[in-house]
């Protein structure tokens, strides 16, 4: 629990009085847009959330004033098939974007380390996959990894199936690994190199300079960051469902097939997807707000 | 490797004729200076006349395209040099600090004892506040370098240099960013240091402390040395008028 401490420079106010200590750069890795996903999120307001949902409720009354069908036609279709949708889609969003980003962030730290490289053959490689996939469509990135995946491994004589929420998390980590990449680096680079100047005159090898002055000093600005990453994948995970994954997206389009198809209920089911994805990130992107503003270095 | 054998009577630090650019702008433009074991030498000179780079030379923070530097004789320009053997032997102080600001005062003293000597805790803690109380900062073991004064900052960055027993110590502008009232006690701290014997070569432009401390002082200005010696003759008969000028302005 190290990690807690109250550090004075870190993660608190330093009392020292001198102008000079102040480091080049305070911002967060990458700047400040790095999380401005999250400041969106979090800067909207709570009540959006029933205010979305009695919208979307309201609407078959308002777009479908001649049809027959009732508000509470709507809200009884919902309410029987929310079980289904959250337990058997959302969790399952839930599943994916966790395993992504375990898969995403463990590549993004090898990557962002090899970024920082002073060996050229390793520096210049990582830079270029960071890139590459930091800016190519996700959907196109989960495509390419699902067609070009084999549908089953064989080890020994055993047979295994790889299901395609296994290729999805695959695919949407490559973006992800290339972001924290990139966090890792702008989180290194923003601390002062003042700092590797010391110790390497203090005879630290490159490695212990890096894990035990480097990294720690930068860790917690790392984690701000990450939880937008997080957010964002959140956010983008219903992309699977173009995929065939059975995950909320997916359902919702089933649940609606089995109520006859009514397009009433349109603006209902995904407006609660809509909602459901509010509800769960807004309170990731409140902390990372929080955590931001708490560990600026203030010096 | 010319290995020949080093003995204390010839030069600690031996630089000769050295060359050093970044890029196309050639810093150091053949500078050579001899310190024996024990000496304190000052370095002055306007801003910008490669007094960093210099010394930063010295323990291959900065790499040199020609000439030589030798620490006990050992050829800091080879190309096999095990940099960290050096850095052992050279100990540094920034304008900066530059203290760990994750680790406390005693932290910051015990590290690099630990992890690159691989000494033993117990020794190493007794060193180390040993070392806390010789640079006067006793019950300040256990702050963060954000919670001490500049000058206290400093004086745990010398400690924190000390704790590796170097034979020589670089100073580069040690009490540039410093408060008035704090500089003295920095000063106080290297002149004990002097005293006891430590070869000491610093930047520096407190020109009555180089005067006080220095056994010779050399003057630099873009890049050559213009003029050194002793301080009595440095300071009264300075002959070049470069070096009279930039005396008339600091004095
Ligand atoms: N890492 C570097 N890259 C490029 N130029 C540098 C670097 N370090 C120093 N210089 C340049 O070298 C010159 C001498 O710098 P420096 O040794 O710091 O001078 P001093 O310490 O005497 O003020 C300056 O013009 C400075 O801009
Ligand atoms: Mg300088």
């Amino acid at each position: 629990m190290a990690m807690l401490k109250s550090i004075p420079g870190i993660n608190s106010a330093s009392t020292t009085d001198m102008a000079v200590l102040k480091p080049v750069s305070v911002a967060t890795p990458g700047g400040a847009s790095d999380i401005n996903f999250s400041r969106f999120i979090a800067d909207l307001p709570w009540w959006l959330l029933p205010a979305l949902a009695a919208i979307f409720m309201m609407w078959p009354l308002a777009a479908y004033a001649q049809s027959t069908y009732t508000m509470a036609d709507a809200t009884s279709a919902l309410v029987k098939w929310l079980p289904f949708l959250v337990f058997q889609g959302f969790v399952f969003n839930i599943l994916i974007s966790i395993t992504t980003m375990a898969l995403g962030t463990f590549a993004g730290v090898v990557l962002g380390l090899m970024q920082i490289s002073p060996n050229r053959l390793i520096s210049k490689p990582a830079w270029l996959i960071t890139q590459t996939f930091r800016n190519s469509p996700w959907l196109v990135l989960l495509f390419i990894v699902m067609l070009a995946f084999p549908f089953k491994i064989e080890i020994g004589g055993l047979i295994i199936q790889i299901p395609d929420w296994i290729k999805a998390v695959f695919g949407l980590s490559l973006p992800i690994m290339a972001n924290i990449s990139e966090v890792v680096r702008g989180a290194i680079a923003s601390v002062p190199s003042g700092q590797w100047e010391a110790a390497e005159s203090l005879a630290y090898s490159r490695q212990q300079t890096l894990w035990r002055i480097i990294l720690p000093q930068c860790f917690k600005r790392m984690i701000p960051p990450w939880m937008n990453w997080y957010a964002i994948l959140t956010m983008a995970t219903p992309l699977v469902s173009l995929l065939g994954v059975e995950e909320i997206v997916t359902l919702s389009r089933q649940a609606m097939a089995a109520e006859n198809g009514r397009p009433e209920l349109l603006v209902p089911f995904y407006g609660f997807c809509l909602v459901i994805f509010f509800a769960y990130c807004y309170p990731i992107a409140r902390g990372t707000i929080a955590l931001e503003r708490k560990y600026t270095v203030k010096l | 490797m010319s290995e020949t054998e080093w003995t204390p009577d010839q030069p600690i630090v031996s630089i000769k004729d050295v060359h050093k650019s970044f890029g196309d702008l050639e810093v150091l433009k053949g500078v050579s200076l001899d310190v024996m074991k024990g000496e304190v030498i000052c370095i002055i000179g306007p801003s910008g006349s490669g007094k960093s780079t210099l010394i930063r030379c010295i323990n291959a923070l900065n790499d040199i395209q020609a000439g030589s530097i030798q620490v006990e004789g050992q050829e800091v320009n080879a190309p096999g040099l095990d940099k960290l053997a050096l850095r052992k032997k050279v100990g540094m102080v920034f304008q900066q600090y530059n203290l760990f600001p994750h680790k406390t005062a005693l932290e910051n003293v015990m590290m690099a004892p630990l992890l690159v000597l691989k000494e033993p805790e117990d020794e190493v803690e007794k060193r180390a506040r040993a070392l806390v109380k010789k640079v006067r900062l006793e019950g300040k073991e256990d702050n963060y370098p954000g919670e001490l004064s500049g000058g206290q900052q400093q004086r745990v960055a010398i400690a924190r240099s000390l704790a590796m027993n170097p034979d020589v110590m670089l100073f580069d502008e040690v009490t540039a960013a410093l408060d008035p009232e704090t500089v003295k006690e920095v000063l106080v701290t290297i002149k004990d240091l002097a005293a006891e014997g430590m070869t000491c070569i610093l930047v520096t432009h407190e020109m009555g402390f180089a005067r006080e401390i220095a056994d010779h002082i050399y003057f630099t200005d873009r890049g050559v040395i213009v003029e050194h010696g002793p301080p009595k003759t440095f300071f009264k008969a300075a002959k070049d008028p470069r070096t009279r000028e930039f005396l008339s302005q600091i004095l």
